[in-house]
């Protein structure tokens, strides 16, 4: 059952990575318009 | 792409005037750096190509340096170096995409929807990797290991409970604190005992710790509640970005000539306001220059525009529609019209804020029962065998058992889904509670002009008007602004145009043209005819009547329909109205309404309301001006149409934004099936407990146990809340008004 040293902390380092990952997300603003980043995913270029 | 043809170029000249240079200069932000910014509501952009042809086309002007569209509010938020605006509002007009400003206090991110995502993502998290450990434990891991599982779990549910736990703390005790019970209490109680409970087991090497009930609830019960914000947010959202209605400000001629824009609480009696054809009249004023007419319809209901001429004294909110005026303010912005009304709407705010939700209502008799056996649990295997630990641990049991997840779920997971059923059908419903009201009235009252009415006169004796002379009359009507004018307009037809040598228009009075050296008038019979005994509107032909028009309000779509189906369904159904006798008795007939009221200031309309209420009936108003805002407050539950005046929209529980007035019935509808759902769910809810409760008071109950008979009752109240949505029939016949497209659903 040793294994189960590593098993966990590797468990909830890579599930942790995903929550700092989806805040950062929240944070930074991808979730203020999803309707807008569905439709834009079908313009062609951007001016920037 | 060739979705993008918005067809709604025209919203500007429907008497939704686009906002001046001068307001979205004054509703910009300065960032700094000569930078400033604008959100201006586009309710029309609907697709990606919408987006480009906006962002594009904007970028491309002088001295803007973004623009940015974001889809699912609406908007489009413009930052632009100097001090005056690029022609964006005329832009974004041209592209078929009028804008409007709104009103709207947090114009940046919203936070409440923030915190609860992050909320649910931390929960969601902590849960997941619980009951990962958990099922460890379930299958057989013992002793040390056991003992390591349970310290992680008490780890990752600390941060848990301290992040999505707060939500129900604050709201718990904003709650007791004002000597109140709702659902948040018992939560809030039941998840802070377990967890103290289990972190004593798990100290104590204890094999039973309840870390996962805990964490799984609040997950389960935030995403409820986050369904519930952003249906909210959304209805929120599209009834904030319709047209702004009241001006924010007015052009102000100072002695010295020099003109400035003021916002409308600077301007003050005796200063001397502009206000060009098309725009609305900011404060209480007297007409000191120039002749025009106004529309009164959102300010007392009258459904026909009136002349002004110097002297005349009009209310705030008329809309000034022929020729600019000058006026000389006579009251500041605090007591004009528009303030006056605020304030009886706020003296008559009745039976709404006495109304206390289904949910806190059942939450006043459950906590007490819960808590009570609880205690009594604790208090009886106390006598029984003296073990306090055992004894503890069952009253907890109790508590956790009955923590009402699936009532917490019960109430908020059935409204939701009925928002989203009247979103799709154009209905925003401003909360829940709304609904709930609206199941129980018995009444119905509607006002007339702009509710049964479209507010849009229609010419009725076309057929009996010579083809040839209507067709003049037309193309001369085509030259004015007045809705009379338009009416008539409408009936150009096939017939070959007419041109005039000279044609010009006589505010206040009609349309003056010349046609080899014929005079031709069109308009009010005292100035067009030279006899002067005809009244109403005619067409002259150097003084002699060549032909006359009567006119009558469009009825809305749906509003004989409406008006039987709330007989039969509701209960009697009343029209009350400021307009004169004769529209009203007109309007009544057509559409076999037996009781009404014609003539009406606003403060009858409340009195009216207050006296159905005080004869123990549950009003349902469904007004749309200004004068109906203090009514719309009185009544039980209120419905107004996107095109009412701001007050109303704000006063109102539920807007609908498509012209048919069937909204009415379909929200009524769906919210009586949703108390019907709400009140199952309930019930669901409380058998459930029936059975649970003495599992848990016998001591039966693991936190295996607990995990399945909380997940299994919260599966079953979701699932019947969703029966809502299988019964959605597709009501595609009705078609968006032209002044708002209607939002699709985003799916």
């Amino acid at each position: 059952m040793s294994v189960l040293i590593y098993l966990i902390p590797v468990a909830l380092f890579l599930g942790g990575v995903s929550l700092i990952g989806f805040l950062w997300a929240l944070r930074s603003g991808q979730y203020d318009d999803l309707d807008g980043a569905g439709e834009r995913i079908l313009l062609d270029d951007h001016d920037e | 792409m060739s979705c993008c043809a918005p067809g709604s170029e025209d919203a500007a000249g429907l008497g939704v005037a686009l906002p001046s240079d001068e307001e979205v200069t004054f509703a910009a932000r300065d960032l700094g750096d000569g930078v400033r910014q604008v959100e201006l509501s586009v309710p029309g952009v609907h697709c990606a190509a919408c987006i480009q042809s906006i962002e594009s086309t904007l970028r491309k002007l002088d001295a803007v340096e973004t623009a940015r569209v974001n889809l699912s509010t609406r908007r489009v938020s413009v930052r632009w170096r100097g001090a005056s605006l690029p022609p964006v509002v005329s832009t974004l007009a041209r592209l078929g995409y009028p804008p409007n400003l709104f009103d709207d206090p947090e114009v940046g991110k919203d936070g409440t929807l923030s915190e609860l995502l992050r909320a649910v993502a931390v929960s969601g998290f902590a849960a997941g990797n619980i009951m990962l450990l958990s099922v460890s434990v379930w299958s057989g891991a013992e002793g040390a290991t056991r003992d390591l599982f349970h310290w992680v779990s008490a780890l990752i549910a600390l941060p848990a409970l301290a992040v999505a736990g707060r939500i129900y703390y604050r709201s718990a005790w904003s709650a007791l604190r004002h000597g109140r019970m709702n659902m948040d209490v018992p939560i809030a109680i039941g998840v802070t005992m377990a967890y103290a409970l289990s972190l004593y087991d798990t100290i104590n090497s204890g094999a039973h710790a309840y870390f996962d009930g805990v964490v799984t609830l609040l997950f389960f019960l935030l995403i409820g509640r986050t369904l519930d914000h952003v249906m909210r947010d959304r209805a929120r959202a599209a009834v904030a970005g319709l047209a702004r209605l009241a001006p924010r400000g007015a052009l102000v001629v100072a002695p010295d000539g020099s003109r400035d824009y003021l916002p409308v609480n600077e301007i003050e009696p005796g200063m001397n306001l502009l206000v060009a054809a098309g725009e609305r009249i900011p404060v209480d004023s007297r007409v000191i220059d120039g002749t025009s007419d106004l529309d009164r319809s959102l300010v007392n209901g009258e459904s026909t525009p009136n002349p002004v001429s110097p002297g005349a004294e009009i209310q705030a909110g008329t809309l000034n529609i022929t020729g600019p005026i000058t006026l000389e303010a006579t009251a500041p912005a605090s007591s004009s019209f528009l303030a006056e009304m605020m304030r009886l709407m706020e003296a008559a705010e009745g039976g709404r804020a006495r109304y206390r939700r289904i949910a806190d209502r059942v939450s006043q008799l459950y906590s007490p029962v819960v808590h009570l056996t609880a205690l009594l649990a604790f208090l009886g295997w106390m006598a029984i065998d003296g073990d306090w630990h055992k004894a503890i641990t069952i009253a907890i049991a109790v508590l956790i058992i009955t923590c009402p997840c699936a009532l917490g779920l019960a109430v908020p997971i059935v409204q939701v889904m009925a928002a989203r059923r009247l979103f799709e059908n154009g209905v925003m419903v401003r909360d829940g509670a709304a609904m709930e009201r609206l199941a129980e009235v018995d009444i119905a009252v509607f006002d007339k002009t702009g509710t049964l009415t479209l507010g849009q006169a229609r010419l009725t004796d076309a057929g009996s008007i010579e083809p040839t002379t209507l067709a003049l009359a037309a193309t001369l009507a085509s030259h004015s602004r007045h809705p009379l004018s338009q009416a008539i307009a409408t009936h150009r037809g096939v017939m070959p145009t007419v041109s005039f040598d000279t044609v010009a228009e006589i505010p206040g009075s009609g349309i003056e043209a010349t046609r080899k050296g014929d005079v031709w008038r069109l308009g009010r019979a005292d100035w067009a005819a030279s006899g002067a005994s005809e009244t109403g509107t005619v067409l002259t032909q150097n003084g002699a009547v060549v032909a006359s028009f009567t006119f009558e309000d469009r009825i809305r779509a749906g509003a004989r329909e409406t008006v039987a189906v709330l007989a039969s369904t509701l209960g009697p159904v009343e029209m009350l109205s400021g307009d004169t006798p004769e529209a009203c008795a007109r309007i009544a007939s057509a559409l076999h309404l037996a009781t009404y009221q014609a003539g009406l200031m606003p403060a009858d309309k409340v009195a009216r309301i207050r006296e159905l209420a005080a004869q123990g009936r549950k009003v349902l108003m469904v007004g749309d001006g200004l004068n109906d805002a203090p009514a719309l407050g009185a009544a039980h539950v209120s419905m107004a149409p996107a095109t009412a005046a701001d007050i109303g929209r704000n006063a109102a529980d539920f807007v609908f934004l498509r012209e048919s007035l069937t909204a009415v019935p379909l929200t009524l509808d769906v919210s009586r099936k949703a108390g019907r759902l709400i009140r199952q769910n309930i019930a669901i809810a409380i058998v459930y407990n029936m059975f649970a409760v003495p599992i848990a008071l016998l001591g039966y109950v693991t936190p295996l146990i607990a995990a399945v008979a909380m997940s299994a009752s919260s599966i079953v109240v979701i699932g019947n809340a969703l029966r809502l949505g299988v019964a959605r029939e597709a009501k595609k016949d009705e078609r968006p008004t032209a002044l708002q497209p209607s939002p699709e659903p985003a799916e």
